[in-house]
């Protein structure tokens, strides 16, 4: 058994460096995905609660085929969509072609996924706002960006933290299928340590470890904020 | 577009339906017959079973799925045959098969996710229609069966009903074990025909449509359970 564990070792021959490394990306990823959706969410939230018809109903096509379709889909069809895309604008402007960074890439994929979700979790969020708190604002005589910035982001987001809170969680597990297209992050230099070293069962085990410990402190983090948010909230018993 | 594939490939894509409907079945099947055990340890249990059945919902909601899937199929599989004797037993055939790790692998998962919503589902039915079956004198597993779980599946019904989208949606993952439900038929038309849109596109077609056909489904079942009148 000691053979098995000397594999986990930081510098190579081990494999340890190379699954932390593996990790690094996966919470870079993340951390971008995360961003991206949230300002997708947000913007998607104001306008499908704001916008005119066509917004609307775009918004509504957006956030209900992204929801229905199986994420690994989504991540190959919005990849060679992407990469496509670019290529053309690039070449219109006389430019070479060229390929997206995994890094990128990944946020973009997920980050666009992630997006549909989030867009849901702050429409909820912004409805519970009571309306009366809008209208004294706005009678105060604050224009609309005041409004959002002091008056509803701040009432709204602890009615959203929790559904935030859960698409973090699921970002970082949503990073794993990023291995399936080939991306190297944590799940694919574990595929490839187990592979190269046939210790299967320990690599998994590792790896599944890490991706606990990322959900265990991020609860905690949370957890946290949401008493920050809610500070001078009557306390919930 | 081209499509002209699209009729070759046609049986082996209700092929992978069939896996795919399959695999979703048995792994809700299987699946809530363990969450439910799962929540009730965690609301009654004595505290080591309390305590196991959170630290299993923990773990199986803290990692991804993909990993799960790989160290059931690859690390355990490839533990299996050095266990002596197991090469000749009944159930040999079944391990070398990568259908079964899928299904137990789904299943866990569900058992884990479930679990939790069942914990809730437990807790949320009124103290007093428990105390109430228990003055009538109903033995504590006749309360369960007759008042307990149908009021606790009654109130996260629609839950459930959510979960299982999740699910539907999570079983692509098992095309990277070999097993070729819809998305493993589409990764084959798309190696063997060179063409990267249109397979990805009926495939999300596919599950698009399964998705609305279960939503239906589950909406109908919903409106056949009794309703609670005030």
């Amino acid at each position: 058994m000691d053979s098995a564990f000397d594999l986990l070792a930081l510098s190579p021959p081990g494999w340890g460096g190379n699954l932390l490394m593996g990790l690094l990306r996966t919470l870079q990823i993340a951390v971008g995905a995360y961003a991206l959706g949230l300002v997708i969410g947000l913007l998607g939230a104001l306008g499908k609660l704001h916008g005119g018809p066509v917004l609307r109903w775009g918004l509504e096509f957006y956030t209900t085929v992204i929801r229905a379709i199986p994420e690994l889909v989504l991540i190959l069809l919005l990849y060679y969509a992407g990469t496509d895309l670019l290529n053309i604008v690039r070449e219109s402007m006389g430019l070479e072609r060229m390929d997206i960074s995994g890094l990128w890439a990944g946020i973009y994929v997920i980050g666009l996924v992630q997006g549909a979700y989030s867009t849901e979790v702050f429409r909820g969020a912004f409805q519970s706002v009571p309306h009366g708190q809008v209208e004294a604002g706005r009678a105060m005589g604050l224009r609309p960006l005041t409004v959002l910035r002091r008056i509803t982001l701040p009432i709204m987001l602890p009615y959203a933290l929790p559904g935030l809170s859960n698409l973090w969680l699921i970002t970082t597990k949503d990073t794993a299928l990023l291995a399936v297209v080939g991306f190297s992050e944590l799940a694919l230099e574990t595929r490839q340590a187990a592979g190269a070293t046939r210790e299967y069962f320990m690599f998994y085990m590792v790896a599944g470890g890490l991706y606990l410990a990322v959900t265990l402190v991020s609860t905690l983090g949370f957890g946290l904020l949401e008493r920050r948010l809610r500070r001078g909230q009557p306390s919930q018993t | 577009m081209e499509w002209y594939w699209l009729p070759e490939y046609a049986p082996r894509f209700l092929e992978g339906l069939w896996l795919t409907l399959q695999l979703l079945g048995l792994s809700i099947f299987f699946g809530m017959s363990l969450a439910i055990p799962i929540g009730l340890a965690q609301v009654t249990g004595p505290w080591p079973l309390a305590w196991t059945a959170r630290a299993f919902c923990t773990v199986i909601r803290g990692t991804p799925l993909l990993i799960q899937l790989w160290l059931i199929y690859y690390g355990l599989g490839s533990l299996f045959p050095f266990i002596p004797g197991i090469r000749e037993s009944m159930i040999w055939p079944l391990l070398r098969e990568a259908f079964p790790y899928a299904v137990v692998a789904f299943s866990l998962s569900v058992a884990g996710y479930e679990g939790e919503v069942m914990r809730g589902a437990f807790r949320s039915v009124p103290r007093g229609e428990l105390e109430a079956a228990r003055a009538m004198g109903m033995s504590p597993f006749k309360v369960l069966r007759r008042i307990w779980l149908p009021r606790a599946l009654q109130n996260v019904f629609p839950t459930l009903a959510g979960e299982f989208i999740l699910t539907l949606k999570a079983t692509p993952l098992a095309a990277t074990i070999t097993v070729f439900e819809v998305y493993g038929v589409g990764s084959i038309v798309r190696q063997e025909t060179y063409r990267i849109y249109e397979p990805l596109l009926f495939v999300a077609l596919i599950y698009l449509c399964l998705t609305f056909v279960l939503v239906i489904a589950f909406r109908l079942m919903e409106r056949r359970m009794p309703q609670r009148s005030a």
